[in-house]
């Protein structure tokens, strides 16, 4: 089974507070911590998970600018065989459409039968499995929390719907899956997996290796641009209980009386 | 020149999904000159029921109906749908578990822009519709600009919008069947095999008055104690956010959210929770909700009632020993 893995470098929104930058109407990027999107971890374990029971190999994408690296890397180490780095000028300010089109130019440069993505990263959108599925002509299937290898030719998968219900889909190879967490326990990264994958080549690919145009990539080819950020307006804010603990706990007892949560 | 807008219907077991009618309202803030079709696809009277619902709000209802889609799969209907609908215009789809299958690869097939998961919109100028987004766990607001000069796939967040249902439409019902199956089911490449009920376990947090609910904040696993202790001092049961069912912390009977368990307490108690629009989803009933998080910026905190800015590691303990105090 060869499996390609989509990741992306996010800010750690539990390290960080993100602020806005109001010189460039964007977010303050220089203190941020970044880590690799929780979706895709899953979804990279889960790739391990199946090649070290039915053989095959597991190679993580990022279409990134040269931090990218360390996030392959890490992957590298947790048991991902090699990384690719997806990476021009020409492919800064991309939309969703623009990254899957990236993606399916680098899919296509090889044979693979899997391609996983998480469900969603840092901007919410739960967007490029699906785009890049129908690019690709695959079978599609989001929001999947176990996977099962059937043959060479199928498997059959578990979709997560509301209410923790289930959906079961056998789906044809060669397809496209978004990962969801919980569908497997990450393992942590070995020391030593660390420095075998510091010494591996991580080959960087641009507009030219995929035989991509620059004007239907990036800025120039996207359909959705950001234009601002803002915060949330605070209109119903809640009411901030503020003191020492002990009168904080004081007044909020006082209130949960009022409201049955103390009897 | 107006828009032409078609909403996708959700429904189930014959009844139509609220979201219809948040489509409605969604539309007309995109475009209040816009015409809206509604398009619900499924078989028998079940659909039938949801058309005859839909057309009272509607201007016009396009009905698929087929028993193949009694069970409709997002990778079957994405191509019925390119059979009718034209290219150029605009199809709202809500951002949930089937939109989040049917609606990108949708977009890919009407060569339209694709827009998700908006929970708000500005107006349209020089063919551009801006829309406003969430990015960041919620933290941050976006602003963007949509290009829909060849239409446009757009997904909306269910909830963003109110429901309207005021309106008399009496639209007609249309028959698009023949269309949309004008040379058969079309094959795709995964089957739909069966549907699993969420298990129902020891507890069941759907009927308790008092929810000690904790997220990441708890940190470990050994601290869930506390958690515990709360609950009991307040005769109120503990439940959770998702990353506590990812680790396997908490059984996923006690998952709050969309994906788990929609809860209707007197009380909330959010401990640590970031306030994620998939968990909030799941607590109804206009509960009185206290959020502790030590990130003032949490999402939780325009949700909720009162705050407290702390760690709940330091926080809960303190709590459970003045209620303790007081009881005894």
């Amino acid at each position: 089974m060869e499996i390609f893995v989509c990741v992306k470098r996010v800010p750690d929104t539990g390290e960080n507070e993100i602020e806005l930058d109001s010189g460039s109407n964007g977010i303050k990027r220089d203190d941020l911590v970044y880590s690799i999107n929780e979706w895709d971890n899953y979804a990279v374990e889960e790739a391990i998970q199946i090649r070290e029971k039915h053989g095959g190999s597991v190679t993580v994408v990022t279409v990134d600018n040269e931090e990218g690296d360390e996030v392959l890397r890490r992957e590298m180490a947790m048991g991902a065989d090699r990384g690719v780095l997806v990476m021009d000028k020409a492919f800064e300010g991309s939309d969703g459409r623009g990254i899957a089109s990236i993606l399916k130019a680098v899919v296509e440069k090889e044979h693979y039968d899997l391609v996983l993505t998480g469900v969603q990263a840092d901007d919410g959108a739960a967007q490029i499995g699906g785009l890049l599925a129908a690019m690709l002509g695959w079978p599609y299937a989001s929001i999947v929390n176990e996977i099962e290898i059937l043959d060479e030719k199928k498997i059959r998968i578990h979709r997560e719907v509301a209410g923790g219900n289930l959906e079961v889909y056998e789906v044809d190879l060669p397809c496209v899956l978004s990962v969801q967490t919980g569908i497997n326990e990450p393992r942590y990264v070995p020391i030593r997996g660390v420095m075998k994958a510091a010494g591996l080549d991580v080959p960087v690919y641009g507009t030219a290796d995929l035989g991509l145009s620059p004007e239907s990539v990036g800025e120039a080819g996207a359909t959705v641009k950001v234009k601002n950020y803002f915060v949330p307006e605070a209109g119903d804010r809640a009411e901030m209980l503020e003191g020492s603990t002990e009168e904080i706990i004081d007044k909020l007892i006082d209130l949960l009386k009022s409201k049955g949560g103390v009897r | 020149m107006a828009l032409h807008i078609y909403s996708y219907i959700l429904h189930n077991k014959g009844v139509i999904d609220d979201t219809a009618f948040e489509a409605i309202s969604a539309a007309g803030v995109i475009d209040p000159d816009a015409s809206i079709t509604a398009v619900a696809a499924g078989s028998g009277l079940d659909l039938d029921a949801v058309c005859n619902q839909a057309s009272k709000h509607y201007q016009e209802v396009w009905k698929i109906d087929s028993e193949a889609l009694s069970y409709p799969d997002a990778e079957v209907i994405r191509r019925l749908l390119v059979r009718i609908i034209p290219k150029g215009d605009i199809v709202l789809i809500p951002h949930e578990h089937f939109g989040m299958d049917l609606a990108p690869g949708l977009s890919v097939m009407l060569d339209a822009a694709y827009l998700s998961d908006a929970v708000d919109f500005g107006g349209i100028g020089d063919g551009r519709l801006s829309a406003i987004r969430q990015e960041f766990n919620g933290q941050v607001n976006t602003q963007v600009e949509c290009d829909i000069s060849n239409g446009a796939v757009i997904t909306i967040r269910p909830g963003s919008f109110k429901g309207d249902e005021g309106q008399c439409a009496n639209g007609p019902i249309v028959d698009k069947t023949s269309e949309a199956m004008e040379g058969g089911i079309p094959a795709v490449g995964r089957r739909f095999l069966k549907f699993v009920e969420a298990e129902v376990g020891e507890i069941d947090i759907t009927q308790s008055e008092v929810l000690v609910s904790v997220g990441r904040g708890i940190a470990d696993e050994d601290n869930l104690e506390i958690a515990f202790d709360l609950a009991k001092v307040m005769g109120g049961d503990v439940s959770c956010s998702r990353p506590i069912v990812d680790a396997k912390w908490l059984e996923k009977e006690r998952q709050v959210g969309n994906s788990g368990k929609t809860v209707k307490p007197k009380v909330y108690l959010a401990l640590g929770i970031s306030g994620a629009f998939q968990h909030l989803a799941g607590l109804k009933g206009n509960p009185f909700v206290v959020a502790v998080n030590k990130n003032p910026k949490a999402p939780i905190f325009q949700a909720a009632d009162v705050g407290v800015i702390a760690d709940i590691l330091d926080f809960i303990p303190e709590l459970t020993d003045k209620i303790n105090e007081i009881k005894r």
